[in-house]
């Protein structure tokens, strides 16, 4: 596989950026100044910038409630999401959505969605207009292996299996429906098996390593592209913070289990990699660090110092 | 003028529209091979399988796909065979069609229409009969529709087509054979505005969709024993045009409202509780409401007669609110 350099730099760098925003959101929360919830996807970077490096602001992406990265990946911006997560004016929704219903439909987002699946259908109406227009632009589908028992997603991938839209199903497989091993949640080991049962390609990887996820993700895209059809991609993956919230989730996740999967970290692999294959220096590595810490914390500073909308736009944009 | 079936109408309106705007495209169960109701026929010979999309038996993925479409520019028209069928795929509708643009502040537009089959009278019982109106007026976001006639059929449907917002398009199936004055050049009806069926001094008559035309036999009736009966279609129930039920009740001084919906909770409720609120002091009597009862719709046809609203029976809730002047 032949990524050029700076490619590789900025999937890097894209992956930090995502590790410390979900940092930052786990700080606010600790520090009790985001209202709500959020679902926070710190341990799956490499999947979010595999699969979205690949893309260009004309494909489109649907996210699920765990939904952060997947915008980071697709160019967002932090200052806008972090201004939303605190309900602020500036904030990508005006403050109206919060965690799991940010879009940027100029990038070409669809929204993270608070509804367990209900992506999958969404993905497939993009995919739809993508063709119905005459582009060669993809649609993705993120959700995760908790999804994969909604009928909603069954029926996006039967319909993108047989209307041959180009869908790639991307199943972020992090063994957890909420708290419910996946074990208890469904009798197959690999998602990908259901591929088989709308006779589109199914293919596991290893969903800590952005390179595999990206290798397998281009020739999807590249089948998607040249009009072949959906695929479905399941990456194997952990969530390095609860379904929800902050702990370790050591009561419903064994220590070891979490210990185990740390060790996978998507980043510090891929640093190694640039590391040893002489494309960064530990100085430019340590440089690129320095510079998304000072993004996300102007981001974060931005974010608190953001007006809060008043009620007089609360009836704003229920219709167009 | 020309006559035509309400059926028909929609049928032109979908044409009309397709001709006029690229963008504009159909899917559903059997829209394109074998429409349901002969709706949608001829539009697949017309415009190509690419354009009138059969569907599998998927409403969430038929839904989905408006949504995913509306967002990424074009404008669908989707059908569900049977407004039942809407209990399979509510989410789609009420979660995010209905949300996004709000939830997006302001970002996303979704001109979607959904076209549903409604309402009894086919002998085709509890999960092909129903009259769910009210749990889409229910959801800020949504446009709800209700046809009565083929000319308000062909022209709502033009607008809710042109409409930048997710419209329910509420197609009773006793219309469909109903034939009426249609322009064949294409026409807006415009969404939210309320139609005088019939003007009359002595009730206000307010129905909606099929009961318009029960509501005007009842008006004939009533009018054989000196009452003038004024019969309002709100044709659109989301939007309300709560302004010309207003004027013609503070002009006759009684309401009676009718829908072919359970009566409680119904819109009735909604259209009833808003005249006592702003049109109070000039009630001559309680706002009525005539709906059907507290039951699935039954199958066999003394039962679903018993079940389904009636002229009979708007005159009988009338005659107390209202005596015989003759």
């Amino acid at each position: 596989m032949d990524i050029p350099k700076d490619d590789l730099v900025q999937m890097y760098e894209t992956m930090v950026t995502i590790r410390r925003f979900e940092d930052g959101v786990a700080k606010l929360m600790r520090d009790g100044k985001s209202p709500g919830l959020a679902h926070l996807y710190a341990g799956q970077e490499a999947i979010a910038v595999g699969v979205c490096s690949l893309l260009t602001k004309d494909d489109y992406i649907a996210s699920s409630h765990r939904g952060h990265g997947h915008l980071i990946a697709k160019g967002g911006d932090p200052k806008g999401m972090y201004a939303e997560l605190l309900g602020r004016s500036p904030g990508y929704c005006h403050g109206k959505g919060g965690s799991m219903h940010i879009a940027d439909l100029d990038l070409g987002m669809l929204g993270a969605n608070g509804i367990v699946g209900a992506q999958g259908p969404i993905s497939v109406g993009a995919a739809f207009a993508a063709r119905y227009k005459g582009t060669d632009a993809v649609s993705i589908c993120f959700f995760g292996d908790g999804a994969t028992n909604q009928g909603a997603i069954h029926e996006a991938m039967n319909l993108a299996a047989v209307l041959k839209l180009p869908v790639i199903f991307v199943c972020e497989n992090n063994l957890y429906g909420e708290w419910t091993r996946q074990d208890r949640h469904q009798t197959i080991r690999d998602v990908s098996e259901r591929a088989k049962a709308y006779n589109i390609p199914g293919v596991t990887v290893d969903g800590m390593d952005v390179l595999t996820v990206r290798e397998v993700m281009s020739e999807a895209v590249e089948r998607a592209r040249r009009g072949e059809g959906p695929s479905l991609i399941e990456c194997k993956t952990y969530r390095f913070y609860d379904h929800q919230g902050l702990g370790a989730g050591s009561t419903d996740r064994p220590a070891e289990e979490i210990a185990e999967w740390k060790t996978r970290d998507p980043i510090p692999r891929f640093r190694s990699y640039l590391i040893e294959t002489e494309t960064l220096t530990e100085a430019q590595a340590a440089a690129i660090e320095q510079r998304v810490a000072a993004r996300i914390e102007e981001a974060m500073t931005f974010a608190e110092s953001a007006p809060l909308p008043t009620p007089d736009v609360l009836l704003d944009d229920v219709y167009a | 003028m020309r006559q035509t079936i309400y059926m028909m109408a929609i049928n032109e309106a979908l044409t009309q529209e397709m001709e006029r705007d690229s963008t504009v495209f159909i899917a559903g169960e059997d829209v394109g091979q074998h429409p349901a109701f002969g709706i949608t026929l001829g539009l697949r010979a017309k415009f190509g399988p690419d354009r009138v999309v059969d569907t599998p038996i998927s409403e969430t993925a038929i839904l989905g796909l408006a949504v995913g479409a509306a967002a990424a520019g074009l404008r669908p028209v989707v059908e569900i065979m049977f407004m039942d069928f809407l209990g399979v795929c509510l989410d789609q509708i009420i979660n995010q069609m209905a949300k996004m643009r709000y939830m997006f502040g302001g970002k996303a537009r979704l001109p979607i229409v959904v076209r549903t089959a409604c309402g009894g009278g086919y002998r085709l019982a509890a999960q092909h009969s129903q009259s769910l109106e009210v749990l889409l007026c229910h959801i800020p976001g949504l446009k709800v529709v209700m046809p009565a006639t083929p000319y308000d059929a062909k022209g709502l449907l033009i607008s809710s087509i042109r409409d930048d917002n997710p419209v329910i398009f509420l197609e009773h199936k006793k219309c469909y054979t109903l034939s009426g004055e249609v322009p064949q050049e294409p026409y807006e009806v415009p969404l939210g505005v309320a139609e005088v069926r019939r003007p009359g001094s002595d009730v206000t008559i307010v129905a909606t969709s099929y009961m318009v035309h029960e509501a005007l036999r009842a008006a004939d009736e009533l009018a054989q024993r000196g009452i003038e009966a004024e019969v309002i279609d709100p044709r659109t129930v989301s939007p309300l045009d709560m302004e010309t039920i207003l004027t013609s009740v503070r002009k006759t001084h009684r309401a009676v409202v009718v829908h072919e919906a359970v009566k409680f909770c119904g819109i009735g409720g909604e259209i009833a509780a808003q005249i006592a609120e702003e049109a109070f002091s000039s009630l001559e009597a309680a706002p009525v409401r005539v709906g059907a009862p507290f039951c699935p719709v039954p199958f066999s046809p003394p039962l679903e007669d018993a079940y389904l609203p009636n002229a009979q029976k708007i005159v009988e809730a009338v005659l107390p609110m209202a005596p015989a002047k003759v």
